[in-house]
């Protein structure tokens, strides 16, 4: 049948795509249809088999059945080469770039101009500031990457593409690791790349992103698809709820708090970071049992450096910390992890887990030593995979297996694994940061949930975010910092994320009033 | 402690100095470029010391069994070329530890060496003197004091290790091919996606470290001598290593490095002959660590301040 169809008046077309890993059915007979120079993006949760379709669309892995034609042609893509061959590029979601080489060096490499025997590197360079002026890619060509900025090395991965003259451009959650400004800078060339006729799909989990600059969407989950629509036939909830295959709730469903004693008081608190410059400048906060206090911010403001301090990660200057009425601040992390105090850590694989361990050591890490776990001598290794069983049944963390190690979870299971452990220990105290970071609806889901009930069984909550949506969602009250210092107190219910955001600039709160 | 000083200001005064300078650098220039050729690519090569001893006993062969001592630097750089194969094929085709490769090959070019002195030369510790390369007489340029003493009779070899270097940097710095070598030392993966050859670069940088390693081995045996003696490296492998690190894995560096070093050994090696200091032989020993103090405070010193290539002892597998 299949011959008779014309697929003339698409740029892609994938027909059929299956792909076996062991154990998993990466792709199930998916369908993509792509339009000429139109922005389309595949959306899915993490492990939806996104990434995997486009590897096969670029040639990093062969399918094991089904067929790609391009331009209404048929093409079989063995290798990179094919795919550049039949002029499609592919910017990583983890960029391709060789750190210690210069900009040009990075875009001409495998397709290098010379003269004689040797690189021509001003030939190179004058195609690459030709190419940058044509599409609005501002860059600097002598730069070494490791040197610039994460949004300007994305430019430099798609300049390398359109280098290699590609007319299709495969873009694979390209703003994972955006501020939202560059984010908008990324849309500007998206838009212009499209006005001169280039063909974009645009791999992402972030709906509003979906809305606000594709024209069509293919939705995945599990390897299949779900549902094609087009952008401005669909809103965000229809989108999500074909990507979970259920019904997602955006919001968070919460009563209002109870909260109790103060559990946690941070008093003038300073503490510098690693260069020796004061991060924490004086700062100030109480945290009640029953309660979720949000610290809004732009990263970079001292929040890393709060919450080791309070987390006994970091030397303290000088000022207190206060749990459970005992001056804690020169107790070691494990003191105050006995107290009660738990803690999600802001980067997941460099302090929340160990990458190269089981998982059913991950959830006994900080514990290893409890009678639970370990007669003082030996591991109880029986007890402790009973132990995990019933916690990966619990928070259902998939795949439910205990010998997985963390490395092979995605970044929702991973979290789920932490917030298990954290919680299992029967914290009194949380101290969360990042705790969404990278993660998917599904996935913010259940931690937005999960850090909900913690709080209505009494636990104090210091959550600590550079997303404003989830610090408004679900803080009781939201403190935002600046420089190392707490702008003002605020009540969601009672401001707006205007307010939050000019006090994030450096606004003090009775600025705000006395402008007002 | 006068006679320290006028025995120190003998040293510098005197062309040999100098001259043992080069000499001594030689086959460190070479041996440490054969590492930054390997490195750049990302394969660590900690058997530039088993190659060397290799291309210094094929160098002895050659000229043995036909006597011609080109012949022999011919056969003793096949065998350096052999060695690094091996290491390439095991640490590039099949992912092998490379410090553990690296360590075998060491172990091998020794058990070989000394397995093959006895059975060819029927004694052990050192073979017959052969012929070796003849040296580059610059005829009248001799005549000129003090640099006519330095440069007027060298062995062909110093020039080619200097030679060697510029080559090496054009080739890493200006070349397409160079380009390549360093992103494939950086970033494998990012080269494969763009239809770099990733294996056969490695192949390449580490089939030329055993090439380079392999002359600076034959210098030691044919380039002056005309003998082999057992393990006469001597560490000069490792020290080459030190070299190319401080050297920040650039052929020039490695170069400097490999003069600073080859200077220590001049030096210890003159002071120690100076009559007036009267030392007894056994200081010899103490005079022979100057070297390796050196290299120690200098890598230490150095530490954060050379950077390896990224992925340098990283095996790629592709999935």
């Amino acid at each position: 049948m299949d011959k008779n169809v014309d697929y003339s008046e698409y740029a892609v077309v994938m027909r059929g795509i299956t792909k076996r890993f062991p154990g998993v059915l990466a792709n199930d007979r998916v369908d993509l249809f792509v339009k000429k120079s139109e922005i389309h993006a595949i959306v899915g949760e993490n492990g939806a088999g996104k990434t995997t379709l486009m590897n096969q669309l670029y040639g990093l892995i062969r399918p094991d059945d089904g067929k790609i034609y391009i331009n209404g042609v048929e093409k079989i893509i063995k290798d990179p080469n094919d795919a550049i061959a039949a002029k499609i590029g592919m910017v990583h979601q983890h960029f391709m770039l060789v750190d210690r080489l210069s900009v040009v060096e990075n875009i001409v490499l495998g397709q290098e101009p010379v003269r004689g025997p040797f690189f021509a590197l001003n030939r190179a360079r004058k195609e690459i500031k030709d190419l940058s002026r044509k599409f609005g890619l501002t860059v600097d060509p002598d730069s070494i990457i490791e040197d610039m900025p994460v949004g300007m090395q994305q430019r430099v991965e798609i300049i390398k593409v359109l280098y290699r003259g590609a007319e299709i451009l495969v873009l694979d959650e390209p703003t994972a690791v955006l501020t939202p400004q560059e984010t908008n800078e990324l849309f500007e060339i998206l838009r212009s790349l499209k006005s001169q006729g280039k063909t974009i799909i645009f791999i992402t989990h972030k709906l509003n992103e979906v809305m606000a600059i594709t024209e069509s969407v293919t939705v995945m989950r599990l390897g299949r698809v779900t549902g094609v629509v087009k952008t401005s036939q669909t809103s965000p909830r229809e989108l999500a709820n074909m990507m979970v295959g259920r019904e997602v709730l955006l919001t968070v469903e919460k009563n209002s708090a109870h909260p109790g004693d103060e559990i946690l008081q941070v008093k003038d608190l300073i503490v510098k970071e690693n260069r020796g410059i004061k991060a924490v400048k004086g700062l100030s906060l109480t945290v009640r049992s029953g309660e979720i206090v949000g610290i809004a911010g732009v990263a970079g403001n001292g929040q890393t450096e709060l919450t080791e301090a309070i987390t006994g990660l970091r030397k303290v200057e000088s000022g207190k910390i206060i749990f459970k009425k005992e001056d804690i601040t020169n107790f070691s992390p494990k003191k105050r992890r006995e107290m009660g105090m738990g803690h999600i850590p802001e980067d997941r694989l460099k302090h929340g887990l160990i990458k190269t361990f089981p998982i059913y050591y991950n959830f006994i890490l900080g514990e290893h030593d409890d009678p639970k776990f370990s007669d003082g001598v030996f591991l109880k290794i029986k007890d402790i995979r009973k132990f995990s069983e019933d916690l990966v049944k619990k928070f259902d963390v998939r795949p439910p297996k205990i010998d997985l190690l963390g490395m092979n979870l995605s970044g929702g299971n991973q979290q789920k694994v932490i917030v298990a452990r954290e919680i299992a220990f029967d914290p009194v105290l949380m101290i969360v940061s990042q705790p969404t970071r990278g993660l998917d609806v599904g996935a913010i889901e259940f931690i937005h949930k999960t850090l909900i009930s913690m709080r209505d069984k009494g636990i104090g909550i210091l959550l600590i975010s550079m997303e404003l949506e989830e610090i408004f969602s679900l803080s009781d009250r939201i403190l935002t910092i600046y420089e190392g210092q707490i702008m003002g107190e605020v009540r969601p219910e009672k401001t707006t994320t205007e307010a939050v955001g000019l006090m994030m600039a450096g606004h003090k709160l009775e600025d705000l009033h006395q402008e007002a | 402690m006068n006679e320290w000083i006028q025995a120190i200001f003998n040293v510098f005064t005197n062309p040999t100095f100098y001259k043992s300078t080069l000499t001594q650098s030689t086959p460190l220039i070479l041996a440490a470029l054969g590492g930054v050729f390997s490195e750049t690519t990302g394969v660590t090569n900690i058997a530039l010391e088993g190659i060397m001893l290799m291309g210094a006993f094929g160098g002895v062969m050659g000229s043995y069994f036909t006597g011609n001592p080109w012949y022999g630097l011919v056969l003793g750089t096949f065998f350096g070329v052999a060695m690094a194969a091996l290491h390439a094929w095991a640490s590039i085709k099949y992912g092998a530890d490379q410090i553990i490769s690296g360590t075998a090959l060491i172990l091998l070019a020794q058990g070989i060496t000394g397995f093959a002195l006895v059975e060819l030369f029927g004694q052990p510790g050192s073979t017959d003197l052969v012929r070796s390369i003849p040296l580059v007489d610059l005829g009248a340029f001799k005549q000129i004091p003090f640099v006519g003493d330095i440069f007027g009779n060298l062995s062909p070899f110093v020039y080619i290790a200097f030679a060697s270097v510029a080559f090496g940097w054009i080739l890493i710095y200006k070349t397409k091919l160079g380009l390549r070598m360093r992103s494939v030392g950086n970033n494998p993966e990012a080269a494969d996606t763009l239809g770099v050859n990733v294996y056969n670069v490695r192949y390449f940088g580490v089939i030329m470290s055993g090439f380079f390693a392999a002359l600076g081995g034959a210098y030691l045996s044919i380039g002056e001598l005309g003998q082999f003696t057992t393990n006469m490296t001597n560490g000069r492998g490792f020290i080459a290593l030190a070299a190319m690190i401080i050297g920040n894995w650039n052929p020039v560096g490695a170069m400097s490095a490999s003069l600073l070093f080859g200077s220590a050994t001049a030096f210890n090696n003159q002071l120690q002959s100076q009559s007036v200091l009267n030392l007894s032989t056994n200081t010899q020993y103490i005079f022979g660590m100057i070297p390796y103090i050196i290299t120690l405070i200098v890598v230490g010193g150095l530490i954060g301040k050379s950077r390896s290539p990224s992925a340098d002892g990283v095996p790629y597998i592709k999935e």
